[in-house]
């Protein structure tokens, strides 16, 4: 496998980004209308609940989330119709809820009998106490619970299908659009040579004489080039400066992997965790304060969020047209998802590790060769550079690729013009007083300190 | 004046009709490119049926092919953990302390790990008994990546389940309990209370158990000795910092004597201050390191050593000792007087295996009082028993032990007397050996038990009475391994495992309440006072005891002295000792070692007996050097009492004491060894009743062997200037410039100082950080730590034994080691310069200057000068300057020209004239995963046809600049460090910011003694050097 360049691709993707995008503004609206729906029947549920099943949400949202969820397993139970279920099953009522979700330690701790025998079911995990709730504020989170689920395998399906058209009926107007261009551009040609045709009959009409034959005693153009040695001479000396330069400059670009954008064996997308959702770079990519690597993220640091973030659910409005363009649904990320599952070996069912990971093989983007020394903290901690000033726009990502075309004379260039961070670290003081002396600036770069010495980087 | 005497490196540079000395001086290279080498062969080159055009089209093709395949890159993969360990970063080093005591080596040390691997030993500086490593410590971490390592237990050569092997001695162990047979344990010393405290149990409960001890080079003597006066069976100590005056009778403490670690105290008080430094007489056969660095060294045959011990106690005691030959009585009585002058001060020790002597150098001591002699906090390092070991043999013939457990030995090579084990092997039902190599004790076992690294072990030591320090894994067993103490637990049906046993045998025994997790932090624990209180009051108590015993002693000491003096000289004596690199051989497999010079006779891969010049010529002996540099040397047989070593390659050593031949132990191996490292003979098989003297005859054999000696390889081409000595009468009397003259140039027919006049513009270094590195001759051993420690840091690649006979060795850091007569011969010089005939006639003159020569070391690494010879020839700029001081080497950009080694005064830039990684030619570490594990991932492996050359550890200095950036503040004196600074135990090698006007290295280029190398050149090194003082006794 060798690696490729993707620069046409991306040249095509962002045209076909632009079009879509004009499609998309005509879709939304068609969605609202679909998702208020759901939304009303809610509201008429709660009603008989006594509790405000909106403001549950937010307070579910807030509370419970991270272990909850509604319709499936998490670190605790699924809390759909939690109330009734109860009520049902256990016959245990509202006020149970209550000083259960208030300090459900001291429930197990008083040997409450359901309360430990759902203890020990979730491996014994304590859940949190929430003494700050009120009984109303439970009350609404239970309305929210107890909502019928707005059936979102059902509006997913419906708005895939409803993209799907969307997107297929985007591909027919391209064609139309092209296709209405040609017959233009066709009728153009046509009245062009019909005028032509007129002002011709007019002109011989009125006796107009068209020269026709001027030509003929001239020497054609390339015969009297190739006469003209001095011409010839001086072609010849620039087709050679040309091909040389073009030739020196295909090989300078020879492992330059600027654009690479391999495949990988995620499908992971900065744009959505970075971006969208403007996680910290170094939430994740935490030994670059610290170390010469930034380090891809082992597994474990992915499950801090991903526990509990089991599938993906996109944009409130839904995955972009665009997105839909390259099958990125939310299904395509669940699927993802599920693949992290399987490398860390998490057992989603019964909400524990099973011990069998498969580490995950990632194809390495940045690379530099083994005798350039590069080191991250260097640059983040001490130099505080973003991390898109060498990645670009990571946070906009949806496939990683190399930015910056990481060439010495790249390092070299960013050496010069970059200032040394000197303020508030004791390390500069007295190298920056001296130094803004000797050389009469104010401002150092990395170059003045010393950032061009060979032995910096190659050693 | 110092610098106006001949050094000489080599026996032959004595030699005035040596053309090949005269040649090596003028090549920067040896050889030539070995063009004959593929085209020399024009026989094979006619033969063959490729033709001109075949052979265009050829290169043709592969070089399309290859630039085609340069385009795109190859995919890289990287895999993240799944579960991140806390405590690693990748990227970011961690350190853990922890103790090796394989039974020859002991000391508190700090691994450096790396995304889990061990790649780096360094000393424990918080370990104030044993901290320091010495070489073989150093290297000992390439040997848990040793290939040949025995990777899971074994039955008689099958490879098994540890369940078979703990079923197999399970039932054996229960089945000997009433059956009248043994079971025995054969281990190394171990000095830990914890494998002690669990020996004892074991045998306790299986009740017919015993342990033997056994050392592999004994110090029988000296515990038996220390046993008989004070009623423990240890070592006793000794500080010499403490001491003004050092007498040793062939004690080589600066090697492996007492267990070896005595660099950091002895260099202490080596180092001029006020005017006084100590003084170190040396009585020896063979030149030791120790004795190189003696201020009076006095050759002299074992035998003689001893009467001359005798003698002095009976001089200082007021007694006349009779016997023994009288020529000696004139060196005794001068040292009576000096000790005598000394006092307390003075201190006596003794390296001969012999009880008489051993009790009469604790006799003499005590008769002193000496303040450096310590036996209330003796050592525990050496345990070794030798009778027992030969009872144990006896028994296993007669049939009597039913089970054998062997740690951390490996008699079947060791013991002179191996034949006799492996008889006794025979007669033993079940034989278990904890084996680390399929060696020869391996191979005789009925079950290998494969033994774990002391890197991969938990333990503990007591070094020293008092000084406890605890070993902790710092990897995970690479293979299917056990350590001997988690068997015996296993083996006893407990289910403890040994960290908790050492753990809960700390907490109850030593911790007294401390923490756990401090001490092993710190890697030693030193027992607080209430129980140091608790030990000096048993040491009144024993000395009490002693004053009783006193009578008896006396009566002891007069028959020792009497045995002593009626040795009688018998013939040649063979004096067998360790080499600083091989030490009793364990590391035999590793090639860092291997590869490591020799400190005194700069020979690697190899042992060989030292003879004396005037014995040389005798016996027909010959070393010579041949025209690529490689030094030659005949065959010897040498036979003791019946036992003949043939064709032992032959030394002549400068120094080696008339009558005597040397020999190092630890050669010789064969089993479980790559090919390439089993070199040398094995001495153990002259190892008669472990007496390391013995009555030997040589002869001469046929043959001529070929050494891979660097002793004549990158000479400064007798540029002068390059050692300074001085005596310390003169350093105290006189001014500076007579003793550490600064070089004078012409400068418009003016003789200026070399140091005025300068060639290039000079570049302002005022500001920011300037390294500056200072190495004291005085304070230098020659011990070779530093060697080991670059290499390890730096992936300095092996070279195998021919590349390194080519002069092609790759080391950074050389020790260069001068030797120099006791005379000084003032009118050289001028000599000289005179007449190249008139000098070599003073040459010859002289009485021989090889008899008894002064040792100067010197190492030598780039010295990193402001004005670098080497940069300014450099057609591609690949070395460059950096204004911290710094001689870059941009490895990438080098196209191999070597023009800068030609142009270096100091020659040490090394080339690669091969590629030494992934190369089957070069079957050392840097061709297996395994040993690769080795390498520091900080440091490029250089490929071939580049230069390379001591970076200054630079990847050192930009770790600590960046920690000082990322906490905001300066960085602290002592914080700048390269490998061999770190490793250097005795203080000789200081490194640091000059700029920092309070730094240590700064102070030190203030001092008097310092010096440039070559200052005349103009070079303005950055590494400067301290004129090496001798407090010899002309006063």
């Amino acid at each position: 496998m060798m690696k490729k360049v993707f620069d046409r691709v991306q040249i095509a993707k962002v045209f076909g980004l632009s079009l879509l995008l004009i499609f998309q503004l005509f879709s939304i609206s068609t969605y609202a209308q679909d998702e208020a729906a759901p939304e009303g029947a809610a509201e008429e549920a709660a009603a008989d609940l006594g509790g405000d099943p909106v403001k549950g949400k937010q307070l579910f949202n807030q509370n419970c989330a991270a272990c909850h969820a509604l319709n499936r397993k998490m670190t605790g139970p699924a809390l759909a119709n939690v109330e009734t279920r109860l009520a049902e099953e256990e016959g245990l009522d509202k006020e149970w809820l209550y000083s259960w979700i208030k300090n459900s330690a001291g429930m197990i701790a008083a040997g409450d009998a359901y309360a430990n025998s759902i203890y020990n079911e979730y491996n014994q995990a304590a859940m949190t106490a929430f003494p700050t709730l009120s009984n109303a504020d439970i009350d609404d989170i239970l309305a929210y619970t107890a909502a019928p689920p707005p059936a979102p395998v059902a509006t997913a399906a419906t708005a895939v299908g409803d993209d799907a058209s969307g997107s297929g009926s985007g591909g027919i107007s391209n064609e139309m659009i092209l296709g209405a261009l040609a017959v233009i551009f066709a009728l153009l040609v046509v009245m062009l040579v019909l005028v032509n045709r007129t002002l011709r009959r007019i002109a011989e009409a009125n006796g107009v004489e068209l020269a026709t034959a001027l030509g003929e005693q001239r020497v054609p153009i390339w015969k009297a080039f190739a006469q003209n040695q001095f011409l010839v001479f001086c072609t010849v000396v620039v087709f050679l400066l040309a091909s040389a330069y073009g030739a020196y400059a295909w090989m300078s670009q020879v492992g330059i992997d600027q654009g690479y954008a391999p495949i990988q064996p995620i499908h992971y997308s900065h744009k959505i965790h970075a971006g969208d959702n403007k996680i910290e770079c170094q939430y994740c990519h935490s030994s670059a304060r610290v170390s010469k690597h930034s380090g891809i993220p082992s597994l474990n640091v992915c499950m801090n969020c991903h526990k509990s973030i089991y599938e993906y659910q996109g944009n409130p409005e839904g995955p972009s047209a665009e997105d839909l363009a390259n099958g990125y649904t939310n299904e395509f990320y669940t699927n993802e998802i599920k693949k992290l599952y399987k490398a860390v070996g998490w057992d989603e069912e019964n909400q524990r590790y099973t011990g069998e990971s498969q580490p995950v093989e990632w194809v390495r983007i940045h690379n530099l060769p083994d005798f350039a020394y590069f080191n991250h903290a260097q640059h983040v901690t001490a130099g505080k550079i973003e991390c898109q000033t060498c990645h670009g726009p990571v946070e906009e990502m949806e496939i990683m690729y190399q930015y910056s075309p990481l060439t010495m004379g790249w390092c070299i260039n960013c050496h010069r013009e970059t200032e040394v961070q000197v303020a508030d670290n004791g390390y500069y003081k007295k190298i920056h007083e001296e130094l803004s002396k000797k050389y009469g600036v104010e401002k150092l770069t990395a170059a003045q300190m010393g950032g061009l010495e060979c032995g910096k980087c190659h050693y | 004046m110092a610098s106006n005497k001949k050094y000489w490196k080599s026996e032959a540079e004595l030699n005035p009709n040596d053309s090949i000395v005269e040649t090596l001086k003028g090549n920067e290279f040896v050889e030539h490119i070995p063009v004959d080498d593929f085209l020399g062969d024009k026989e094979n080159l006619a033969d063959s049926s490729t033709t001109r055009r075949d052979f265009l089209k050829y290169v043709g093709f592969s070089t399309a092919a290859a630039t085609m395949a340069a385009c795109e890159g190859p995919v890289r993969k990287s895999v993240p953990y799944v579960i991140q360990p806390e405590n690693i970063v990748p990227g970011v080093a961690n350190y853990y302390a922890t103790t090796i005591a394989d039974g020859y080596d002991f000391a508190s040390i700090l691994v450096k790990t790396r995304e889990g691997r061990p790649i780096l030993i360094k000393n424990n500086d918080r370990a104030s008994v044993l901290g320091g490593a010495n070489a073989r410590i150093n290297a000992s971490v390439l040997s848990l990546y040793d290939k040949k390592r025995v990777q899971g237990p074994m039955a008689n050569g099958e490879a098994i389940e540890w369940n078979v092997l703990d079923a197999t001695v399970k039932a054996k162990l229960a089945g000997l309990q009433n059956s009248g047979k043994q079971v025995a344990l054969l281990t190394q010393t171990y000095a830990s209370p914890s494998t002690k405290k669990l020996i004892g149990e074991f045998s306790e409960k299986f009740g017919n158990v015993t342990h033997v001890t056994y050392d592999a080079i004994s110090e029988d003597a000296a515990l038996s000795a220390f046993e008989a006066s004070y009623g423990e069976r240890a070592l006793a100590d000794y500080d010499f910092s403490k001491a003004d005056l050092i007498v040793s009778f062939a004690a080589d403490f600066l090697g492996d004597w007492n267990g070896g670690g005595y660099d950091s105290s002895y260099a202490k008080g080596r180092i001029p201050k006020n005017g006084k430094m100590s003084r170190h007489i040396h009585l020896e056969a063979n030149m030791s390191l120790t004795g190189a660095n003696a201020d009076t060294r006095m050759p002299m045959k074992p035998s003689q050593i001893k009467t001359a011990l005798a003698k002095l106690y009976g001089k200082l005691n007021g007694s006349t000792v009779g016997g023994g030959s009288s020529d000696i009585d004139g060196a005794v009585d001068a040292l009576a007087t000096e000790i005598r002058k000394a006092g307390r001060k003075a201190v006596v020790v003794c390296g001969l295996n012999d009880l008489d002597a051993q009790t009469v150098t604790l006799a003499i001591n005590t008769l002193l009082q000496s303040e450096a002699f310590d036996v209330e906090r003796p050592r525990y390092v050496r345990q070794g028993h030798s009778a027992s070991v030969n009872t144990l043999i006896a028994n296993m013939k007669a049939g009597r032990i039913g089970a054998l457990l062997i740690d951390g030995v490996n008699p079947a090579y060791t013991l002179p007397n191996a034949s006799d084990f492996l008889e006794g092997l025979g007669s033993v039902d079940l034989s278990v050996y904890f084996a680390f190599n399929n060696d020869e004790t391996a191979n005789a076992v009925t079950h290998v038990a494969a033994a774990s690294h002391y890197l991969e072990s938990w333990g503990d030591a007591e070094l020293k009475k008092g000084h406890l320090s605890l070993q902790q894994p710092v990897i995970r067993e690479l293979f299917d391994t056990r350590q001997f103490q988690s068997c015996l637990l296993n083996w006893m049906g407990s289910e403890v495992a040994y960290h908790d046993y050492v753990k809960e045998n700390w907490t109850t025994s030593f911790l007294n309440g401390g923490n756990w997790n401090k001490a092993l932090q710190d890697g030693i624990y030193k027992m607080s006072d209430s129980s140091e209180s608790e030990s000096v009051e048993e040491a009144v108590q024993s000395s009490e005891e002693e004053s009783a015993t006193e009578e008896m002693t006396v009566a002891s000491l007069s028959s020792s002295l009497r045995s002593l003096t009626s040795v009688s000289d018998a013939g040649m004596e063979l004096a067998l000792y360790s080499k600083v690199g091989m030490g009793d051989g364990k590391q035999a497999n590793n090639p860092w070692l291997q590869e490591f010079p020799d400190p005194i006779t700069r020979v690697s891969w190899d042992n060989y007996i030292t003879v004396s010049k005037a014995d040389a010529e005798e016996l027909e002996l010959e070393n010579y050097n041949v025209a690529n540099g490689g030094l030659d040397g005949s065959y010897a047989n040498i036979t003791v009492d019946g036992t003949t070593l043939e064709r032992v390659p032959v030394i002549i050593q400068p120094g080696q004491a008339k009558g005597t031949v040397g020999l190092s132990f630890g050669y010789g191996r064969e089993a479980g060894m790559q090919q390439e490292m089993a070199t040398g003979v094995n001495a153990y098989a002259l190892y008669k009743d472990f007496n390391d003297v013995q009555s030997v005859s040589v002869s001469k054999a046929e043959g001529i062997h070929e050494f891979a000696c660097i002793q004549l390889h990158n000479t400064l081409m007798g540029r002068g200037d390059i050692i300074k000595e001085t005596t310390l009468n003169e350093f105290n009397t006189e001014d500076p410039h007579v003793w550490n003259p600064v070089p004078e140039v012409s400068l418009d027919h003016q003789e200026v100082p070399a140091t005025t006049v300068d060639l290039w513009e000079s570049f302002d270094r005022s500001i920011g950080h300037h390294f500056n590195m200072s190495i004291d001759l005085n304070a230098c051993t020659g011990c070779g730590a530093c060697v080991i420690a670059c290499h390890a840091e730096n992936n300095v690649p092996v070279v195998g034994k021919n590349e390194i006979r080519l002069s092609r060795d790759m080391h950074w850091l050389r020790i260069d080691r001068y030797y120099s007569s006791e005379d000084t011969f003032g009118a050289d010089v001028e000599e000289k310069d005179a007449a190249e005939e008139g000098y070599k006639n003073t040459m010859l003159d002289l009485e021989n200057p090889a008899t008894n020569p002064q040792v100067a070391f010197q190492p030598v690494m780039c010295q990193h000068c402001n004005h670098a010879p080497c940069e300014t020839v450099c057609p591609v700029a690949a070395t460059a300057h950096s204004r911290q001081g710094h001689n870059h080497m941009a490895y990438n950009r080098c196209v191999g020209t070597r023009y800068c080694a030609n142009n270096c005064p100091y020659k040490v830039r090394r080339f690669n004239w091969f590629l030494y990684n992934n190369n089957d030619e070069f079957d050392y570490y840097m061709n297996n995963d395994l040993g690769k594990m080795v390498l520091n991932p900080d440091v490029n492996v250089r490929s071939r046809g580049v230069m390379e050359k001591c970076s200054w550890c630079i990847q050192m200095t930009q770790k600590t600049i960046l920690d000082a950036k990322k906490e905001g503040r300066e960085v602290k004196d002592g914080e700048f460090q390269t490998a061999c600074s770190s490793a250097c135990s005795s203080g000789a090698i200081v490194f640091g910011d000059v700029n920092d006007k309070e730094s240590k290295v700064a102070k030190l280029k203030k001092d008097d003694r310092m010096y440039h190398l070559l200052e005349h050149v103009g070079t303005q090194p950055n590494v400067f050097y301290h004129v090496k003082v001798r407090n010899t006794n002309e006063a």
